[in-house]
């Protein structure tokens, strides 16, 4: 076995593709608030809880209904996509003309109840969902050994991420959204509905997170409070990229995970605050975010 | 120094002194202070400082959001390291009770002044989002640090003897420790409140723009207003370590943060008394009914 500065090469790319499978997720949920944030100008706090909820979902249709995973890649995030719309319509539609904190606030709450609800059904011991039969086993890549699933979640996720980069950027339900962020008036005068807009795009943004919970499900236990501690890091993420571009908060979610994993590597003991220093440095150099724009 | 009544009030207040305690308030106040007097002569007295502890933590809060508009997502940060501070200098150097509380105090200062520097860089959502952040640093350092206890805490902590002489062992000897702490502390907020200080903050909060126009270093006054509320936040962590004589990682995980948002908005954020309110119906319904307060059991699992 070779070594890279003096470290095993198994465990560097072993943690670079732990790096990679966090900076996924991380990917995904910031992309989320990034595009919910753009057109509704509040941060979904519920995004943990929804991620969770993607996972339950998922371990539900399976233990219930015997429905199984590719099934649950497609019927998750529209079952809990639609749950996100019923809830932007009654609730968070009429904060719209409130300052920003009160969205917050609400989708804090949201996701305390949430959270609260699946810990009083189903406990925090966790529960297991086994990884699809066609995943299963591992590739010997010659320099590591690849479990075929985690793969499989770095691949998903670029894919869905650079698929909401294409939808957003370049055909024209993705113009009508941009230009609804960056003018919902005019855009409602020349005829587009703008609420139905804002409400899919909560309804997407939602769908996006229930996806990554999906995707979490067989590599994590699920349980409720799996997205609690996600979505703090998330919040970090999103801090250092900004929420300006799309792109902007792909790369930097999987740049962050990437960086976890090699700090794990060199520095193990720093590896949990590594974010939140790189959040620290990001604020004092340029407070607008690697890829924000000025407000 | 006239343009500090700016503030939109209705001419005939301005004409009396606009900073003089009126007479409900001082009802207020003279009610409280008599019922937290007489109180523990008929209550478990544990509890009744339990409740006086987050009384002062959810105003400390409140100083932020409802005064500098500030929603910290993050005091739990604060309140938490007081704790831990406090518990170690009372288990560990054997000080006195007032000498922990004050380095927790101080502790939570320090951290408030290097965490609200960075977080004031950026408005609304973001300070929020910023601070929850750095909260979530602050609970990975009390996790891992050695003298913390990682998962167990620091337990057992021993109350110690006031100024060295008076014996607090007693539930009832340290009941008079906290009210006297306390009361400072909520008399301390509602004189910044009430300040010229205070003043400028309510002109910054309604409109930032225009009070960096009128000439005021906004940064200035929200990062004081940021320490203040850090350090009576600790204040109130570090007297609840004693209390309890324990300090643990629930102190600082970030449902502490959304359980003082909680306290200060049940009791109205911009109101002065009324996160007295909300802390005291929050802690009541833990102490009643463990599952009905969504906080406090959202231990990692």
């Amino acid at each position: 076995m070779f070594e890279i500065f003096g470290i095993p090469a198994a465990a560097l790319f072993g943690q670079l593709l732990l790096g990679l499978i966090n900076g996924s997720f991380y990917a995904l949920l910031s992309l989320g608030l990034a595009v919910i944030f753009g057109l509704l100008n509040i941060i979904n706090f519920a995004h943990g809880a929804q991620y969770m909820m993607g996972a339950f979902v998922a371990w539900m249709l399976l233990s219930y209904l015997g429905i199984n995973y590719w099934w649950a890649l497609i019927l998750v995030p529209l079952i809990v996509g639609a749950f996100g719309i019923v809830i932007e319509r009654r609730m968070i539609s009429r904060l719209y003309q409130l300052d920003h904190l009160y969205g917050l606030l609400l989708t804090f709450g949201l996701a305390l109840i949430i959270q609260g609800l699946f810990r009083n059904q189903y406990g925090v011991s966790g529960l297991p969902y086994s990884i699809p039969p066609q995943l299963q086993g591992g590739t010997n890549l010659g320099f590591m050994f690849l479990p075929n699933y985690r793969g499989w979640v770095v691949f998903a996720s670029l894919v869905v991420c650079f698929g909401t980069w294409f939808l957003i950027e370049k055909t024209r339900l993705g113009a009508y959204l941009r230009a609804a962020t960056e003018n919902p008036a005019m855009v409602g005068a020349f005829g587009i509905n703008v609420p139905r807009l804002i409400t899919l795009t909560y309804g997407f943004g939602v769908g996006l997170a229930a996806l990554a919970g999906v995707l979490a499900a067989p590599i994590y236990s699920v349980n409720p409070n799996m997205g609690a501690d996600l979505i703090i890091v998330v919040f970090a993420v999103v801090v250092i990229g900004g929420m300006g571009s799309i792109m902007g908060a792909i790369l930097t979610g999987f740049g962050l995970g990437i960086i976890e994993g090699l700090t794990r590597v060199f520095y193990p003991e720093a590896s949990a605050v590594v974010i939140f220093v790189i959040m620290a440095i990001v604020l004092m150099v340029k407070p607008t975010g690697l890829f924000g724009r000025a407000t | 120094m006239s343009d500090h009544t700016m503030t939109g009030r209705p001419a005939a207040q301005r004409a009396t002194r606009p900073l003089a305690i009126p007479p409900l308030h001082l009802a207020i106040f003279a009610g409280l202070l008599a019922f937290f007097a007489v109180a523990p002569f008929f209550l478990y007295p544990v509890f009744l400082m339990k409740v006086m502890c987050f009384v002062l933590f959810a105003c400390a809060f409140n100083l932020l959001l409802g005064y500098g508009g500030l929603l910290s997502f993050g005091h739990a940060a604060f309140f938490g390291s007081a704790s831990y501070v406090s518990a170690h200098a009372a288990k560990v150097w054997g000080l006195s009770p007032e000498l922990c509380v004050l380095m927790g105090s101080g502790t939570a200062a320090l951290l408030g002044l290097v965490i609200g520097s960075l977080a004031i860089r950026r408005q609304g959502i973001y300070f929020a989002m910023v601070t929850l952040a750095f909260a979530q640093m602050v609970y990975f350092i009390s996790l891992q640090a050695p003298f913390t206890g990682g998962e167990d805490g620091i337990q057992a902590v021993p109350r110690n003897r006031l100024f060295g002489i008076i014996n607090l062992s007693s539930d009832m000897a340290l009941y008079g420790f906290v009210f006297v702490i306390v009361f400072a502390g909520l008399f301390l907020i509602y004189r910044v409140i009430h300040s010229p200080f205070g003043q400028v903050l309510k002109a910054i909060r309604e409109n930032e723009a225009r009070s960096v126009s009128l000439g005021y270093q906004v940064n200035r006054y929200k990062l004081a207003v940021f320490v203040i509320s850090a350090t009576l936040a600790g204040t109130a962590g570090a007297t609840k370590a004693l209390v309890f004589q324990l300090a643990s990682l629930t102190d600082v995980h970030w449902a502490m943060s959304g359980e003082v948002v909680l306290m200060a908005l049940l009791g109205g954020m911009h109101t002065v008394f009324g996160p007295i309110v909300g802390a005291a119906i929050i802690v009541t319904m833990q102490t009643i009914s463990p599952a009905s307060a969504p906080g406090l059991q959202c231990c990692r699992a």
